[in-house]
């Protein structure tokens, strides 16, 4: 797949006031290729497509098309197109005079326009459509012009804002077939943004994952499915089971309180991890030979195509399994993991650390507020200390004026015994916490942590 | 109490209001001073060159000053929507805040200027009064869809290759139109039943077709005057209905 670069983005950051919402973003875009950019909303990935099309300008960074520095370049003289989320047709032009816009600006010949805006229309099969009033079209007709619209002008890039969030399931299906086709056909590139993963696996070469700013993962569908770099991606795309675990040595990982063989290397010995197992992945078998764990069945639900169970094992762990064949509630069963489907990623952290100032001997101030500690040793008023704090050392309250801190529930994983949550507090630091209770997203909480669970320790200036 | 028994109130204010004062002018614009049907009070109007002419100059100045509001309205209007040239709402207020002094005193207080400054009074002064009267009514409808309109038209166009002044004109310009229909009806048509400011702002040398109407009815000729009114009132149905032929003038937005 080596092609040249038509797009690269250097170290491209933005901010809007005091919010990063990109954060030094690197990433190039071979010619001809799919990219999606794919993560929740506020990830960034729409500033990223408007820097591109030069809505946006950045902060610092630059982006090159085709080797150049195109950063000066006003967004009508760059050779991309847009399909808009709302299409953002004309309602004064009807559908001939809404796909010729473009040309007719270039003073194309009218006989070539009317060839073309024909041809176009053909390819997104609207052919006859052309008298009709832009508002009188359905929602999927609409979405058609918008993209005749757009390729009418043979663009170098074509660049999608989530051009099929407004339509419905069957009609989406129907268009990310046609899309797929429509790039294969005229090989050219298209740059693709999405909140949705399914969507993403479906259509790119490359899918970009993005989360708060940050690239979190580049790579095909298939990489990105089967082998997650981090919690954020496994638990975004697609289902997956996201277990704490240990990395016992090379190819021998240890994760629900069981010894599994996987095929992961060169973590070290006795090491902290993550591990992913997508819920298709673990396997029912009646030979007591190839059973690994065993798990009573609590939950069974048919989803279509597959049944979905919810299974707690015999060191009380829940997990997710998708088969084809369902198993009885509260049924006994013997379970087993192929070592190629067990992901191991390095873990991103294993406790917070905050930096804080101490207050007096018993008190340091840190994320925007003083906590108490036991009395320290060695460390006078004023001195910079690094703290960490365990993430099940965290305690949640229901009510933000009970905490220390205020801050809301931002991220949550379960990982199949206890809840991972990250909380932002109002000052905009996180703060990582283990707990067996049930929080969700956006629910507002005090923050407590005990003075015995500070664990103070001088920094050192670098 | 049925939920339509609701509008008895106003049924009743529009009939006292509204609709007998209507039938009232119509009734003595076809009578005679002894209350007999005639036909005399219409005719005259058409055969009377000073009436028509005066009617002439009445449309004219309409159209001069219409025109010249559109001229300075829809640039103001711009600039004010525009969120990157204008971030107070104080300048809105300021354009707009005229409309809340009574026309009567911002004419008179316009005329005590020119006098102060030895302005002779003609046409000039009364087309200045009336753009400074009238104004805000264009802007306002104007801004008001301008501000409602979608960024993204604006960006699509861009996207497609426009450049800002092909912006302006080929997307801008076209959908704001509802707005400026809008304007030209709350300017053209005040302007052309005025009298107040052709009074004050020419001495009475410019007469206007309101002038006359009320020259007839202070002279007591109320046959004649209803029958003037009833013509003015025809020819501003008639330009009501001819800016109601773009129905998307509801989504203009008066106020």
């Amino acid at each position: 797949m080596a092609g040249e670069h038509i797009i690269d983005l250097k170290h491209v950051s933005k901010r809007f006031g005091d919010k990063v919402v990109l954060d030094d973003i690197s990433l190039y875009i071979r010619k001809g290729e799919f990219v999606t950019l794919l993560g929740p909303s506020g990830c960034g990935k729409t500033t990223t497509l408007r820097m591109i099309s030069g809505f946006l300008a950045p902060d610092e960074g630059e982006i090159l098309l085709d080797g150049k520095d195109i950063s000066s370049i006003p967004p009508y003289k760059r050779p991309f197109n847009t399909v808009f989320q709302r299409y953002a047709l004309f309602p004064h032009l009807d559908v001939y005079d809404n796909i010729a816009f473009g040309l007719k600006l270039r003073k194309t010949p009218e006989d070539e326009i009317e060839k073309r805006v024909k041809k176009v229309l053909k390819l997104v099969s609207m052919s006859d459509y052309e008298d009709r009033d832009v508002e009188s079209l359905s929602g999927g007709q609409q979405q058609r012009v918008a993209i005749a619209r757009a390729l009418v002008n043979q663009p170098k890039i074509l660049l999608l804002d989530e051009p099929l969030a407004a339509l419905d399931l069957k009609m989406r299906k129907d268009m990310q077939i046609e899309l797929k086709e429509m790039h294969r056909e005229l090989g050219i590139t298209f740059i693709y943004v999405t909140h949705d993963q399914e969507e993403a696996l479906t259509l790119s070469d490359t899918i970009v994952v993005m989360n708060e700013g940050k690239i979190q993962q580049i790579g095909t569908p298939t990489d990105i499915y089967n082998e997650p770099v981090n919690c954020f991606v496994a638990d975004f795309i697609g289902e997956s089971n996201i277990l704490k675990g240990r990395m016992l040595r090379d190819r021998r990982v240890a994760f629900i309180k069981h010894e599994f063989d996987c095929v992961d290397e060169g973590f070290g010995e006795d090491v902290p991890v993550d591990v992913v197992v997508r819920p298709e992945d673990i396997y029912f078998t009646t030979d007591p030979a190839k059973c690994q764990f065993k798990a009573t069945v609590g939950s069974c639900t048919f989803k279509g195509v597959h049944y979905e169970m919810w299974v707690d094992t015999d060191t009380g762990y829940e997990l997710m399994i998708q088969d084809y064949d369902p198993y009885p509630v509260g049924s006994e069963v013997m379970l087993y993991i192929d070592p190629d489907d067990i992901q191991v990623m390095r873990k991103e952290r294993t406790c917070n650390v905050f930096e804080g100032k101490m207050v007096d001997e018993t008190h340091v101030a840190m994320l925007g507020a003083e906590f108490g500690c036991l009395p320290q040793a060695g460390l006078s008023a004023g001195d910079d200390v690094s703290v960490e704090v365990r993430f099940e050392a965290v305690d949640l309250q229901d009510h933000q004026e009970d905490g220390i801190v205020a801050g809301e529930v931002h991220f949550l994983l379960y990982k199949g015994d206890h809840y991972h949550l990250t909380i932002l507090t109002e000052d905009g630091d996180h703060i990582w916490v283990d707990t067996n209770d049930i929080w969700d997203k956006g629910d507002l909480v005090g923050v407590n942590i005990a003075p015995a669970d500070l664990k103070i320790e001088k920094r050192n200036e670098a | 109490m049925k939920r339509s028994h609701w509008s008895i109130p106003y049924v009743v204010f529009l009939t006292i209001f509204v609709v007998l004062p209507l039938v009232l002018v119509l009734v003595y614009a076809f009578q005679d001073g002894n209350g007999h049907f005639t036909i005399a009070n219409i005719t005259k109007f058409f055969t009377d060159s000073d009436a028509l002419g005066t009617f002439a100059v009445s449309i004219e100045v309409a159209i001069e000053n219409t025109l010249i509001c559109i001229l300075l309205g829809y640039p103001a209007a711009w600039i004010l929507s525009n969120k990157e040239l204008n971030r107070s709402a104080v300048t809105i207020i300021l354009f707009i805040m005229p409309m809340w002094i009574n026309a009567l005193m911002r004419t008179l207080a316009t005329a005590e200027l020119f006098n102060m400054f030895g302005i002779t009074l003609g046409k000039g002064t009364l087309l200045f009064g009336m753009v400074y009267d009238y104004l805000p009514f264009m802007i306002y409808p104007i801004y008001n869809v301008l501000n409602k309109m979608d960024k993204s038209y604006s960006e699509a166009a861009q996207d497609l290759g426009a450049t800002p002044w092909e912006v302006f004109w080929k997307v801008t310009v076209p959908l704001s139109m509802p707005g400026v229909s809008s304007g030209i009806l709350m300017v053209f048509m005040p302007t052309v039943s005025t009298f107040a400011i052709s009074e004050f702002l020419t001495n009475n040398k410019i007469k206007l077709f309101g002038t006359i109407i009320q020259e007839n009815i202070n002279s007591s000729m109320w046959n004649y005057g209803a029958a003037l009114a009833l013509i003015m009132l025809i020819i501003i149905g008639i330009t009501t209905l001819f800016s109601d032929d773009q129905k998307e003038t509801a989504q203009g937005g008066l106020i």
